[in-house]
């Protein structure tokens, strides 16, 4: 099985072509904003990383790795497409066009961080799986109404374990969806690798039980991750239905700021892979050997970047506190008696605390 | 495809039919998927084979299959891409073939049908509904025959709706499909084609979280839903023959539940029956009784009784009788409490 599913790569490790059959699509521009996007998010998660240390954000999920996969399958989406992603893929939404503060606001637990303004970006699913059927509920949708929108749901190696992976992707092929199944293989479920996850060798090949096209990609190479799912996006677009797509990665760092990985794994076995399978060092090389790399273009975006950052972070912290209305007022659409009851004694008591 | 319109209006017209419940389920559905094009059901047999009850029955060949759906045998496929269609602007009413097999969709439901609107805070809704027949008595097979309301009750976020009678069924559904929430609407099985009642046709509403009055007395308040409702009408009539009033009331609606109709009956009767065919521990009847100690705790006369289900499994049709609350079992706690 393995065979037939074969990595697409067209940039390799030391950043020359593997296959240039993509060259002539290539711009400065495009290669510029991938860099600038993988770039934006793994500073981003670097320093949400450091404010969670130091207890200005609850529990984070880092994405370390895993950058090139997110920035390049989220780049080519249109305003009115649909994201479903998990609680790793805030990179993938940063580049569709998420607001940051409310990115931050969400690692801060208020649901208002899931309120991304002119966007479909539905809140991250934290049940593993359950996005999937989701992207294939909206895509129907977008399929009746006859537009050409479509969906993409991120998802990891062991969300392909739970019977909802299986579910949403057979309904997406039986009833032909414009939306495309985007699985981040970063080889393990918190602590267990995908050895003793599956007996399959490619999540790739799972796509033969549904009768779509299931490709393989390296996805520490942005050029193979944004081509692949751009074709994607186009079949989709086009009515020619799902595809399911694996992106084999890694993640760097731990499962989420609460997680130490050093019990499952040799973390410098890990790090000493850096070199290798980084995919900024990667597009790094590469567009120095293609002369796209200019060291003050560099400079200035780092600097954008990290003012981008530290605004984010300002507004962030100033939000308004949290409102404890908010507690009771969106469970329905009109109070049901109970919550009413239960928010007038409340409020009541928290009045005379005050 | 066409694109989805909004809405077209259906003209209530003031004649009735007289139908059985599931022919009341159909004609809501119907008079829904005339009304509102955003309407998509999507079940398990749902199509050419109108459902096993046939509850769709003829529904697919008027609407087409891209408004009445075959879906695949996946009951989280089926509410989770629901969840998809909803948030996108559709309206899917799914059928769970038998409530007993919601189980796998559970997750769906617990994660995210009931809270998309609390987790963005409303800027995203699953307004859908989510029917299946509930309830033993039909000598169906294991599972077929679950009741499994109060886990529902006890998740905030959806509604959770039960008619005993054709008209109901028709108002409330179509009340559920207009509500902009999810609500969850058991359809007690037994009652399908049990009866037949006068049911108006074209729109028509019965508002959710309103209980009814069946039969009115002095002497003790006697409180059910679904399918439990013919039962306990026998027992009120036998108390009737033997000189015990009974204010009789099918609460239609779970979550929320109609404090007022309970407390109003409550505060002339103090004396309390209530009947369900779930499971006692941790049951509706509980949250009944919680209303009444809020409400009406001075005015009772005598602890209150609750028929239920056993707490063990529903089991096999061999001995469903024996789970289920009977006549005989709820006319003794009439007297037990119209006696104390
Ligand atoms: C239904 C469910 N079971 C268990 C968990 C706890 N959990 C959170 S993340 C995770 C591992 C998920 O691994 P994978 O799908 O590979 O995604 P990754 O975290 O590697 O991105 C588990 C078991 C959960 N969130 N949801």
């Amino acid at each position: 099985m393995e065979e037939l599913y074969p990595i697409t790569q067209y940039v390799n490790e030391e950043g020359k072509f593997t296959d240039d059959s993509i060259k002539e699509d290539l711009t400065a521009e495009l290669v510029h904003s991938f860099y600038y996007n993988m770039l934006r998010i793994r500073t981003f998660d670097r320093k949400a990383k450091s404010l969670q240390r130091q207890g200005r954000l609850g529990t984070y999920a880092l994405f370390e790795g895993q950058e090139a996969a997110q920035v390049g399958s989220a780049l080519s989406l249109k305003k009115d497409d649909w994201v479903f992603p998990t609680y790793r893929d805030h990179g993938a939404i940063l580049t569709f066009g998420a607001n940051m503060p409310k990115v931050l606001l969400y690692w801060n637990g208020r649901a208002e961080g899931n309120l991304h303004p002119n966007r479909n970006i539905f809140p991250p699913a934290v049940p593993i799986a359950t996005q999937l059927p989701h992207a294939t509920g909206a895509a129907w949708a977008d399929k009746r109404k006859g537009n050409k929108n479509v969906s993409i749901t991120y998802f990891g190696d062991g969300a392909t374990s739970e019977g909802d992976f299986h579910e949403g992707m057979n309904f997406a092929s039986v009833f032909k969806l414009p939306v495309v199944f985007f699985n981040q293989n970063n080889g393990y479920a918190i602590s267990v690798p995908i050895e003793k996850q599956m007996n399959s060798k490619t999540i790739a090949q799972k796509s033969v039980a549904y009768g779509m096209p299931g490709i393989r990609i390296d996805g520490n190479d942005i050029f193979a991750v944004y081509f692949e799912t751009k074709k994607a996006f186009d079949r989709a677009r086009n009515g020619d239905g799902p595809t399911l797509i694996e992106a084999v990665t890694q993640r760097f760092g731990a499962h989420t700021t609460a997680d130490d990985p050093t019990k499952y794994r040799d973390q410098n076995e890990v790090d000493a892979t850096r070199d290798q399978l980084d995919p900024l060092l990667r597009l790094e090389r590469f567009m120095k050997e293609q002369n796209y790399w200019e060291d003050k273009w560099v400079q200035e975006i780092s600097t954008q970047i990290n003012e981008e950052i530290e605004e984010a972070i300002v507004e962030m912290e100033n939000f308004p506190k949290a409102n404890v209305e908010d507690l009771f007022d969106h469970v329905f659409a009109e109070m049901p008696w109970p919550l009413r009851e239960q928010k007038e004694q409340y409020l009541q008591s928290v009045r005379s605390d005050q | 495809m066409n694109p989805v319109a909004e809405k077209s209006t259906v003209e209530t017209s003031k004649t009735t039919r007289s139908l059985t419940l599931v022919q009341a389920v159909t004609d809501a559905l119907g008079t829904m998927l005339a009304e509102d094009n955003r309407v998509m059901l999507l079940g398990e047999d749902i199509g050419k084979n109108g459902g096993v009850f046939r509850a769709t029955e003829g529904l697919q060949e008027k609407f087409g299959e891209d408004r009445v759906i075959d879906t695949p045998l996946s009951e989280a496929g089926i509410v989770g891409s629901s969840v998809g269609l909803a948030v996108n602007g559709m309206i899917p009413v799914v059928e769970i073939q038998f409530l007993g097999f919601v189980y796998p969709a559970y997750e769906q439901i617990a994660t995210h049908v009931s809270r998309v609107r609390m987790r963005t805070m409303s800027k995203y809704t699953v307004p859908m509904v989510i029917r299946a027949p509930y309830g033993a008595g039909v000598r169906a097979p294991e599972i077929h025959s679950d009741s499994p309301e109060s886990l529902f009750t006890h998740m905030p976020g959806i509604k959770v709706v039960c008619p005993s009678s054709p008209a109901d069924a028709k108002g409330l559904l179509i009340a559920a499909i207009k509500d902009p929430d999810p609500v969850l609407f058991m359809e007690p099985m037994r009652l399908y084609r049990a009866f037949r009642e006068d049911v108006p046709e074209g729109m028509y509403e019965v508002e959710i979280g309103k209980g009814k009055k069946i039969t009115e007395g002095d002497d003790v308040t006697v409180i059910t839903w679904g399918a439990m409702v013919p039962v306990a009408k026998k027992a009120v009539e036998k108390a009737k023959a033997k000189g015990i009033q009974c204010d009789f009331i099918d609460m239609r609606t779970l979550f929320p539940l109609d404090q007022d109709i309970i407390a109003e009956s409550v505060q002339k009767t103090g004396r309390v029956v209530v009947v369900h065919e779930s499971h006692e521990t941790t049951g509706v009847g509980n949250d009944i009784l919680s209303i009444i100690n809020k409400t009406s705790f001075l005015y009772m006369k005598a602890p209150i009784e609750k028929v239920t289900g056993f707490d063990v499994p529903v089991p096999f049709f061999a001995l469903e009788d024996d789970y289920l609350p009977t006549p005989k079992r709820i006319g003794e706690a009439i007297e037990k409490v119209y006696t104390f």
